[in-house]
């Protein structure tokens, strides 16, 4: 299973923090045209890529990165720390 | 070299004055991050959200940069999550080293890092609505600097 983790509005729009997945996906642009494809609120979440940053085992990564079916990926917009 | 991540307030006099003077100790730069409210855009209070599981490790690997790249003798990150009131601080960095470029170079380097690479999400609230603060274009163009240099 795949962990899923939602942050900020990306989190509010899917109105979900987390959930497991079990797909084919082997790179995390895959798991978000698997995810995209499921209803409206991810498609509404995932509309605009470019604002969209990625973590695959809390780890930043790319949209190209792979994953396996143990991994953790985390979509949330760009950080505001500081 | 201390990282904190917490939802508690700090006292960043204190902990300034915590810090060592050992031997070696010429210069102290600290930045201290505040939480802003204005006439014209009241903020009630600021919720800061962040990632559990990485942020402590991807702050932690920004300070070993700082820690490979400068001569170091001591250096605090504190940052805050949860709900922040207007004047509270935030976050904070302190560096110690020989001579003050150091110190000013380091925690400029950490500063711009925290900012755009430390997994935190920042949401204003004002009265009877919320705002996600969206990240700045000077932000992502600070950190080029570090990376040409």
């Amino acid at each position: 299973m795949t962990e899923i983790l939602y942050f900020a509005w990306v989190r509010e729009r899917i109105g979900i923090p987390g959930e497991r997945v079990t797909g084919t996906a082997a790179t995390v642009a895959e798991l978000v045209a698997e995810l995209r494809q499921r209803e409206p609120r991810y498609e509404a979440a995932f509309a605009d890529l470019s604002a969209i940053r990625v973590a695959v085992d809390q780890e930043l990564a790319t949209f190209e990165t792979r994953i396996s079916d143990s991994s953790e990926v985390a979509f949330f917009p760009p950080m505001t720390g500081g | 070299m201390p990282v904190r991540i917490q939802a508690e307030p700090f006292d960043a006099g204190a902990e300034l004055n915590r810090l060592g003077s050992g031997s070696g100790i010429g210069a102290t730069a600290c930045f201290v991050g505040v939480v802003r409210s204005s006439a014209s855009k009241p903020v009630d209070k600021l919720v800061i959200e962040h990632y559990p599981g990485m942020t402590d490790s991807a702050v932690r690997s920004m300070l070993n940069e700082a820690v490979e790249r400068w001569s170091l003798a001591e250096c605090l990150i504190i940052h805050r999550f949860g709900e922040l009131l207007p004047g509270e601080p935030i976050m904070m960095v302190a560096v110690q080293s020989a001579h003050r470029a150091e110190a000013f170079d380091a925690a400029a380097y950490l500063m711009d890092y925290l900012k755009s690479r430390a997994p935190f999400w920042k949401k204003e609230h004002y009265a009877g609505r919320a705002e996600w603060v969206e990240c700045r274009n000077e932000d992502e163009a600070a950190l080029a600097r570090w990376l040409s240099e």
